[in-house]
């Protein structure tokens, strides 16, 4: 039987809207707990952590590109560039140097 | 009030920009994959539009390619956007109690690595505005990318598709690094963090594990840890980040 691929686009995007949706439209009150506060206050910086690395040396066409895209990323941050600014500088770049290396 | 929610939705759309322009390049790939899957271009901007999520959407593809049960579709799709629901609950502590639900049901629909990321950097509370700012500029790019990468495949040029793929990771270093700065504790964390996840991605153990599962895992074991180490509560955020800061600076 030939499975319809509208139905299949409807299951994923009710499945991934209700994860989304579902703690921000319950959790209404301010939570208390400091275990659960300084949970919730570390889960930004881990999972955005282990997404940037190392996934970031192997998005580009050579690893070195790819780490000099994080150490200038990094670089521009700790001195406070805003964020367009550092992202924009990261792949100016990755495509500067892979123009001299590829 | 106007005036305030105005500026909030230009400066949303400013930090908006890079997102977007990640997101071409990211969901152009997508496209592509889409199209393997034997999508339409249609289909594939669909599912973008109603999904904006990369790992999910591959998933998603994948099984839909192997014509795969509707359940399975479900299950793998909770598991690949699981880390969502952590986002979420970490997005219900920074928007103010009183938003209404409606605010609330549209901020849940954008709940992306990206948003989130520039969502969590603004300072104190975040206005729905801010984020309708952000998602106009990076919404239309994930969409306008999936349908252009069914349409035209390859067209981009590799070197700049190449450039492009770096600007998610260096936007995600602009939000994660200030605060390192600012916290030890934080910087400490992120290079553990930095560290499990090269680990758990070279090694032959947990090789088999999807990049979707390595971030739930990772996150909830590390933050959890750090919560139970070096807990922060309320009133001691303020005056214990200063205290950190004031030794961090040596």
């Amino acid at each position: 039987m030939e499975r319809n691929v509208y139905l299949y686009i409807l299951i994923m995007a009710v499945t991934t809207y209700l994860i989304r949706v579902l703690p921000l439209t319950l959790i209404r009150k301010e939570i208390k707990n400091v275990t659960v506060r300084s949970f919730l206050y570390y889960v930004p910086y881990v999972t955005l952590a282990v997404m940037t690395f190392p996934a970031i040396l192997e998005s580009t066409q050579t690893f070195f590109s790819g780490l000099a895209a994080l150490i200038t990323a990094w670089g521009l941050a700790w001195r406070g560039k805003s964020l367009f600014t550092v992202s924009v500088s990261s792949c100016v770049i990755v495509f500067i140097l892979e123009l001299l290396l590829c | 009030m106007k005036e305030t929610n105005r500026k909030l939705f230009r400066s949303g759309m400013r930090d908006g920009i890079p997102i977007g322009l990640g997101y071409f390049a990211v969901s152009f790939t997508l496209g592509i994959a889409a199209k393997n899957a034997g999508m339409t271009a249609l289909q594939a901007a669909v599912t973008s539009a109603l999904i904006n999520a990369s790992a999910g959407e591959f998933i998603g593809f994948t099984l839909i390619a192997a014509q795969a049960g509707y359940l399975e579709v479900m299950v793998m799709e909770a598991v690949a956007n699981a880390r969502y629901l952590l986002m979420s609950c970490a997005l219900s502590q920074k928007i103010s109690p009183s938003t209404g639900l409606l605010h609330r049901l549209l901020i849940g629909f954008y709940v992306t690595d990206e948003i989130f990321g520039v969502s969590i950097a603004e300072k104190g509370e975040l206005k729905p505005a801010y984020s309708y700012g952000v998602i106009s500029m990076a919404a239309p790019g994930w969409t306008l990318g999936t349908f252009l990468g069914v349409l035209v495949g390859n067209i981009l040029p590799l070197r700049l598709a190449s450039a492009l793929s770096v600007a998610l990771y260096g936007m995600f270093a602009a939000v994660f690094v200030p605060p390192a700065k600012e916290n030890r504790i934080v910087a400490a964390l992120i290079g553990v963090s930095f560290a499990a996840s090269f680990f758990f991605q070279k090694l032959p153990l947990f090789s088999g594990i999807s990049s979707g599962v390595k971030i739930i895992v990772l996150t909830i074991v590390l933050s959890l840890a750090a919560a139970l180490l070096f807990p922060v509560d309320r009133a001691g955020e303020e005056s214990g980040k200063d205290g950190i800061s004031g030794e961090a600076v040596k």
